[in-house]
């Protein structure tokens, strides 16, 4: 079956031309499938450099595969009639990191609504275009009486980026990629939004791509989730079962890393890495910083192991379980789980 | 110094080293004063770890700012005092109060890696700080102190020589907290030390800042958002809201026992990583600090704001032991 929305052994390199000094492998072998039936909510994460906002990136269409293809209804989105392409750039949105910048302060934000309405000729008549945008407006929580008329410095950046999901909704979206969305956003505001993110995922069927660095907002919203490191997947699976009983190294460091809001809870102490020699091209690229790293991770990297039905694990410590190539990722968010791990939806309203 | 000869002496504040006292920041705008800090008190004890929390707008950088005089116009402070041991900070004359920056009181400022100088060594930008305020060590010497500091903070001796652009963004944020410490300030203030950095190398630079005030004995004074982060480091927490410092007590007492409502929504807010759903936005914004509404700031967003609180400003006082909090639902506990 086509998937709507697919990124197919895409790796993306950074400079390595003529005059480059180096060149940097920002994604590596990264294959997922996106569909919306039923809609799907995956996170995307990692630190900065990991190759989480170059896929975003290459999903919108805004750069292009070094190798590999990203795929809209089975067509390479560099490759579409215009029709095609007018459908895919219509159908997956996107909502960006920084609620400021996207705004011109010059127009009120009308102005950044109407837009697209008048683009994709969504509204025959000023009353059906108002009418859009006020259902798009109260979808994501804002009084169209409220944000109408107003200039972008007149709101807040929390209101700010609920405009941004509604203008994404306007153009009723099958796919949102959501690139660091609340990352700018004040902590009274951030449930807000994330909320609203699950409801139109839930009410309007669209899937969504979170992009963070944050894995306790990935937590909280999304069924699936892919950890980064260094432009290749270490771990993926059910949001559950990652988060709460991480198995990469890498995901392990992370997830105690955060600093919990408990002052009852410290931090526990972090394990020095192992030092098992100087990794080159081929080692596992967690190995210099790895607690668990063996000699065998210096020799090769480890592929993605199958460690539950519904989880991999890119780590020699799993070898015992069967490997999967990259390109089969998005079995582990679509098998139907055997078993025990039963996923749950968020108890969310 | 001076700080020190004054250690004898016997006021009530000796076992403050800051005491801050009712103090106020206004913006000055063609439109108004915004009030971004309006009449902040609080102590801090030697080698105490205070936190700061608020959302953007909440005056909680603005407090950092004025500790050390750095607020520019259109800001002013428009008063209340700051003792810094018995230096009455606010008093000092602009030179003298270069000479206390650093030696007496560091800041790490939001965003402070990128204020590096691009073109210069490490080795060279850690040296000025020192020749500026009078510490002209011979070449060995000075090198030794540099290899010393930057060991202090994790770094390599190698980095000295090195520049802004050849270090990771948490190699830069440790260099700024090695001149931070360079002249052993009694007060270190870290506003968002962290913010742009990577959860790992969060941890490792709040350890790091940990690390080098126990060795110095400093207190440091946190302004941050993350109440993740203030659990973890701090051990008394400051709650700021539209300029004001609405609860203060113990890390502990505020996250087991908020007082006051804005507290108690602000810890309701954060995302769980063991329970799903369970957080819940603060619904409204923060008042314009142009146009303050009458009574309580917070009256507008609060559940349990009643007639009072339109009229009258709740006061900030002390309703359990070390625990503060201006809310008018505490007012008949004392």
């Amino acid at each position: 079956m086509t998937a709507l929305l697919e990124a197919r052994n895409v790796t993306k390199v950074f400079g390595g031309g003529l005059l480059a000094k180096t060149r940097t492998v920002a994604l590596e072998n990264f294959s997922l499938a996106i569909d919306n039936s039923p809609p799907s909510f995956t996170a995307i994460v990692g630190e900065s450099g990991s190759g989480k906002t170059t896929i975003a990136r290459l999903l919108l269409g805004l750069t292009a595969p070094t190798s590999g293809e990203v795929l809209y209804q089975g067509k390479d989105v560099r490759h579409m009639s215009r029709a095609e392409h007018r459908t895919y750039l219509r159908e997956v949105q996107v909502v960006f990191q920084d609620p400021y910048e996207v705004y011109n302060p010059f127009y009120n934000v009308d102005h950044v609504l109407e837009t697209p309405i008048i683009k994709f000729g969504l509204a025959h008549t000023a009353k059906e275009r108002r009418t859009l945008i006020e259902e798009a407006l109260e979808a994501v929580g804002l009084r169209p009486e409220e944000t109408l008329g107003r200039f972008p410095h007149q709101l807040s950046g929390g209101q700010r980026q609920r405009i941004m999901v509604a203008r994404a909704l306007l153009l009723r979206p099958r796919v949102i990629v959501a690139d660091e969305p609340v990352s700018m956003v004040d902590a009274s505001l951030r449930a807000t939004i994330l909320k609203s993110l699950a409801n139109l995922n839930q009410q309007f069927g669209i899937s969504f791509i979170y992009i963070t660095h944050d894995l306790t907002t990935a937590y909280q919203v999304s069924e699936n989730i892919i950890v980064l490191y260094r432009g290749a997947v270490v771990e993926a699976g059910d949001v559950e079962q990652v988060v709460q009983n991480p198995q990469h190294p890498y995901t392990q460091l992370l997830v105690g890393s955060i600093p919990l809001p408990d002052p009852h809870q410290p931090w526990a102490a972090a394990k020095p890495p192992a030092g098992v020699g100087t990794p080159t091209a081929a080692s596992c690229k967690f190995t210099d910083r790895c607690p668990y790293a063996m000699p065998m991770c210096i020799t090769h990297a480890p592929p993605l192991f199958r460690t539950d039905p519904r989880r991999v694990a890119a780590c020699h410590l799993y070898r015992d379980a069967p490997a999967i190539g990259p390109e089969e990722l998005t079995s582990v968010f679509t098998d139907s789980p055997s078993g025990v791990s039963s996923h749950e939806v968020a108890a969310d309203g | 110094m001076k700080a020190e000869t004054i250690a004898t002496g016997a006021t009530a504040r000796q076992t403050d080293i800051l005491h801050v006292e009712d103090l106020r920041v206004y913006y000055h705008t063609p439109r108004g004063a915004v009030r971004a800090v309006d009449g902040v008190s609080f102590d801090l004890k030697p080698g105490e770890r205070l936190g700061f929390v608020g959302e953007s707008g909440s005056g909680k950088t603005t407090i950092a700012t004025a500790l050390i005089r750095l607020i520019r116009p259109p800001g002013k402070i428009e008063g209340g005092r700051v003792l810094l041991g018995d230096i009455d900070v606010l008093a000092l004359s602009d030179e003298q109060m270069r000479q206390l920056r650093l030696a007496q009181i560091a800041m790490v400022a939001q965003g402070a890696m990128n204020s590096l100088n691009p073109v210069k060594r490490v080795r060279d930008q850690i040296a000025d700080a020192l020749i500026d305020h009078g510490k002209n060590y011979p070449r060995q010497e000075m090198a030794e102190r540099i290899a010393e500091l930057l060991q202090r903070v994790g770094l390599k001796p190698e980095v000295a020589g090195m520049f802004p652009h050849e270090l990771s963004g948490g190699m830069k944020q440790r260099v700024v907290i090695a001149i931070a410490i360079s002249l052993r300030p009694k007060v270190i203030l870290a506003d968002e030390p962290t913010s742009a950095l990577d959860v790992v190398v969060q941890r490792q630079i709040m350890e790091t800042l940990r690390a080098v005030q126990d060795d110095l004995g400093a207190s440091i004074i946190l302004i941050g958002h993350d109440m993740g982060l203030m659990a973890q480091f701090v051990t008394r927490l400051g709650v700021m809201y539209a300029g004001k410092l609405v609860e203060l007590g113990s890390v502990e007492n505020l996250f087991d026992e908020p007082l006051h409502p804005y507290s108690r929504l602000l810890i309701g807010s954060l995302p769980s990583l063991t329970r799903k759903g369970a957080f819940e936005g603060i619904p409204g914004v923060p008042p314009s600090l142009l146009d303050r509404p009458s009574g309580c700031p917070f009256r507008t967003r609060c559940p349990h704001a009643f007639d009072r609180c339109v009229t009258e400003e709740p006061q900030f006082r002390e309703v359990r032991p070390g625990h503060w909090v201006s809310c008018h639902l505490y007012e008949e506990i004392v």
